[in-house]
């Protein structure tokens, strides 16, 4: 029973960097159904520069802070420069463009820091509340945070005019443009508030993981699974399917003897298909119904 | 005097296709015009030309300015409101979710919520369904949703793309005769393109008559109610 309790305890605490990460990939998909290959990256990309400020003297939350902005303003600007020449082009070619910016980030990564493991800081205390064996207050951090980030998404999608034109856009982007949104900025602000949740998410992790140019590789494709498995469309659903993935994930890893910590990813890689097989729109996403 | 909207050998293309051949129409300060022709004459292209929706030469002068070439979204901040063909209904989002994003181009918060009350005073099923979801209106709901969020623009010109579109026909009526105070108590100029040729007519001071993407007649509705061709072919009596 102990054991079982900590694995769901860890696994949740595992799922909230799944969610924020599958949070991330929702941003983009809702506006421009296109899955950002490398949001992964930039995440890592986000965490060696709130690395970089810490190492340079400033606070930790000040460091926190500065690296969301930077990143959301960042992930505009790969949209605005990068993205936006190609927008019409076929979805290979666009996939083509993801799997680039994935490289360049990793390669500009590892030569502006090297590939030497990092260690980066926890904002949270060492230990556990109370001296419990369960959970750690890093791990209750973690989760803590995802669930602000996502009703900040939350409030913001719900009441801010933005947050509503953001939506519209999502769905119906010509009647958008006919009330005056600017349908091309949205879509950059989609990529920036992507970024910033991707930075939270790599700030997260790294103290767990370790900074190398490598850390998300295998956190984008949970992400995938988890983004799959509540639903492309939806943010919600998207956080749901990363907590879920945690929790199952260790659980399958500690009862299913054959699994163990190799077959891990494998794990993660038969959620998606088993997703994709059964309901391939995920467990709160809409059916796209596409006339052809 | 100048006109308020004034379209001067306009030609739009999809792809390669030509489908509006140099058309020239002209709408007065606090008029309502109507375009009007049978499928496929290029009633709904004009519209998305004035918009910038479609590739499109010549000249398209707003309150004497040159909009040609405007991005859609910059066309609507001039205010100029457009219903499109099918409403537009951003289906997903509420009601008062949709009239919000009507006035998403304006920052006079408190004229804004008089501008809903107003809505919510020429429509006042809409203000019943504030909280529904929108594809869940009747065809006749969203339609009056449609024209409630043009208003949310406060626009000088309403550009209406088949109001009548699928709609009962006492429907319609209710819609048109709103559509009447919308134009005589908030000085809303009006283009309006139809198929209901009578219904238009009755509601415009001016029609153009369009065939294949040209102007063939144009004028008061008054004279062309009384035109030979136009009653057999439009009106049907």
């Amino acid at each position: 029973m102990e054991i079982f309790l900590q694995q769901v305890l860890s696994g949740l605490a595992t799922g909230a960097i799944y969610a924020s990460l599958a949070l991330a990939l929702v941003m983009i998909y809702q506006t421009t159904e296109l899955i950002n290959f490398a949001q992964g990256e930039m995440a890592m990309f986000s965490t060696y520069i709130a690395w970089a400020l810490i190492n340079a003297g400033m606070p930790y939350w000040a460091a926190f802070f500065l690296t969301i902005g930077i990143s959301f303003v960042g992930g505009m600007a790969i949209e605005r420069i990068i993205i936006r020449p190609v927008e019409k082009a076929p979805v290979l070619a666009l996939v083509i463009v993801f799997i680039g910016l994935l490289v360049i980030f990793n390669s500009l990564a590892g030569w502006l820091w090297t590939y030497t493991i990092k260690e980066f800081p926890s904002p949270f205390p060492v230990g556990s509340p109370g001296g419990n064996t369960y959970i750690g207050f890093h791990q209750l951090g973690m989760i803590g945070v995802t669930l602000l980030v996502l009703l900040f998404l939350y409030l913001f999608f719900r009441f801010a005019p933005l947050g509503l034109a953001l939506r519209a856009v999502a769905q119906n982007p010509v009647s958008s443009r006919l009330v005056g949104v600017r349908v091309g900025w949205m879509l950059a602000l989609g990529w920036g508030l992507a970024a910033a949740v991707g930075a939270v998410a790599g700030m997260m992790v790294a103290p767990r993981l370790f900074l190398d140019p490598n850390m998300m590789g295998g956190v984008l494709l949970y992400a995938f699974a988890a983004a799959l498995l509540g639903g492309t469309t939806s943010p919600l659903g998207a956080v749901i399917g990363g907590f879920t993935l945690g929790v199952l994930e260790n659980l399958a890893g500690t009862y299913i003897p054959f699994i163990g910590t190799e077959l891990k990813l494998a794990f993660a890689l038969g959620i998606i298909i088993l997703v994709l097989l059964v309901r391939p729109q995920g467990l709160l996403g809409k059916k796209i119904v596409a006339r052809v | 005097m100048v006109a308020m909207l004034e379209l001067k050998n306009v030609e739009a293309f999809y792809g390669p296709i030509r489908a509006l051949h140099g058309i020239s129409l002209s709408v007065e300060q606090g008029g309502i015009v109507t375009v009007l022709g049978a499928n496929g004459a290029g009633k709904t292209t004009t519209l998305r030309a004035i918009c910038g929706m479609i590739k499109t030469t010549g000249s398209i002068k707003f309150e004497g300015r040159e909009i040609f070439g405007k991005l859609t979204e910059s066309v609507a901040r001039l205010g100029i409101a457009h219903v499109p063909e099918g409403r537009g209904t951003f289906e997903k989002l509420t009601t008062e979710e949709n009239l919000r994003l009507g006035a998403f181009t304006r920052r006079d918060r408190n004229a804004v919520a008089e501008d809903m009350d107003r809505v919510y005073g020429y429509f006042p099923v809409l203000a019943e369904r504030r909280e529904q979801q929108a594809g869940t209106l009747s065809g006749g709901e969203q339609q009056m949703l449609a024209i409630g969020r043009a208003l949310m623009l406060r626009p000088r010109l309403m550009l209406l793309d088949e109001p009548s579109f699928g709609l009962a026909p006492m429907i319609v009526q209710e819609i048109f005769r709103i559509m009447r105070s919308i134009n005589e108590n908030d000085g809303v100029s009006m283009l309006l393109v139809e198929q209901n040729a009578a219904l238009a007519m009755d509601l415009a001071d001016q029609a153009f008559l369009l065939e294949t993407g040209e102007v063939v007649m144009s004028g008061d509705t008054k004279t062309m109610k009384e035109d030979e061709s136009i009653r057999t072919s439009y009106l049907g009596y």
